[in-house]
């Protein structure tokens, strides 16, 4: 079964997307800051990252960043989903290495017809 | 509701749109109904079907409309697209480069997401084409959807449904809280409203026909006689995308399966040398 990291400061957010993405056949692990994302990493390698922006200690841009220079980093799919929805920030995340971008408000409609772009569901 | 109720809702529908509706789909028709009731400020669906029964030609267009909304998104599944892009596109560059032209019908195109789709995959190769005359049409049987579709504003929930990010960035300008489609993808598409049971010939001959999760809402009778007028709207060697799982076989022989899997089929008229075949396994 694929793996999930879940990266957001907020634990209603962290349910909701959990909640979503294990009813899409996939494991699911949660840190509420990029540092943490980082350590969990170390222990654990996702194939599927879904991280928020804005965060304390370290925000999404910097950890993708990061994650992007770790050894397999660069096979990992990674979607900002983020409040931040203007176009010079979604062009900032891809820059910084995501493959995807949802705006919030989501559903599970739009997590799943992202992760079918993604090929990562069928 | 009635029985009474639901039949004469259904049979007006029936004639009207061509969609069947069983009584099990009650339920489906009190759903699609209650926003246009509570718009009119009725008390109930049954008011609403009394007020229809006695004419009342706008009304009768709101209920067609309401029922014949199509849950739609972008691209949605991609596999057609990568047919159009990949097969479709490159054999109508080779055998119309003396007429430089081709037509596109996407039919039932709601609120214009296929058809925008259809435009953008073409724009993608569009240096393959330079100087040809490229026309998309999109037509529905809701005036509102395709006034909408016409508009080519889209919410950020719409976007976000089977579009990649990347191509939003490529073929949208965000514009307040909404998205909207550029000149260069505008510009290749003409929305109509038009009813699939309709007189079709208007609308002039088709390379390729989208016709994707339209024909679920017909019996077996309309599906047939819609297949039909779709066969005489594609050029012999036109392709014709239906839904996903969405099977005419032992329907009609006007068309023979490319990729029945996908929903890819050929006119049957097609005959073509081997080098021309659409049979191209579709991988994404």
């Amino acid at each position: 079964m694929k793996r999930c990291l879940i990266v957001d400061d907020s634990r209603v957010i962290r349910r909701v997307a959990s909640k979503i993405i294990q009813d899409l056949g996939f494991d699911v692990d949660e840190a509420e800051n990029g540092r943490k994302a980082l350590n969990a990493m170390t222990i654990r390698m996702p194939d599927l990252i879904l991280v928020d922006w804005d965060m304390p200690v370290m925000d999404g841009i910097e950890f993708a960043q990061s994650m992007r220079k770790l050894p397999g980093g660069n096979k990992i799919v990674v979607i900002f989903c983020t409040t931040e929805n203007d176009v010079p920030h979604i062009k900032q995340a891809l820059d910084a290495g995501a493959d995807e971008y949802i705006m919030k408000p989501f559903d599970s409609e739009i997590v799943r017809s992202k992760l079918v772009l993604l090929g990562m569901l069928g | 509701m009635s029985p009474e109720d639901f039949e004469t809702a259904a049979q007006f529908l029936k004639e009207r749109s061509g969609l069947v509706l069983t009584r099990d789909k009650t339920y489906l028709l009190e759903n699609r109904l209650m926003p246009v009731v509570r718009e009119l400020q009725l008390r109930s669906v049954s008011d609403l079907i009394a007020v229809v029964r006695g004419g009342a030609p706008e009304l009768q267009t709101a209920m067609v409309d309401a029922m014949m909304a199509k849950d739609t998104g972008f691209f949605g599944d991609w596999k057609p697209f990568v047919h159009l892009r990949t097969v479709v596109l490159p054999n109508i560059r080779v055998s119309r480069g003396m007429k430089a032209r081709f037509r596109i019908l996407s039919a039932g195109v709601s609120t214009g997401q296929e058809a925008h789709s259809i435009a953008m995959t073409i724009r993608d190769v569009s240096s393959s084409f330079p100087g040809w005359q490229i026309e998309v049409v999109g037509i529905d049987i809701s005036a509102s959807a395709i006034a909408a579709a016409s508009e080519g504003v889209y919410s950020q929930f719409d976007v976000q449904r089977g579009l990649p990010i990347r191509t939003l960035l490529q073929y949208f300008a965000k514009q307040d809280d909404n998205w909207v489609i550029s000149d260069n993808v505008r510009s290749m598409v003409k929305f109509q409203p038009w009813n699939l049971l309709s007189n079709l010939y208007p609308l002039g001959r088709f390379d390729a026909i989208f016709c994707r999760n339209v024909l679920t809402y017909f019996d077996l009778k309309t599906k047939l006689e819609v297949l039909q007028k779709l066969a005489r709207l594609l050029v012999d060697d036109g392709v014709l995308y239906l839904g996903i799982n969405e099977t005419i076989s032992g329907v009609t022989s006007n068309f023979r399966a490319v990729d029945p899997a996908v929903g890819i089929y050929a006119s049957h008229r097609a005959d073509r040398p081997a080098s021309m075949s659409l049979a191209v396994k579709v991988d994404l």
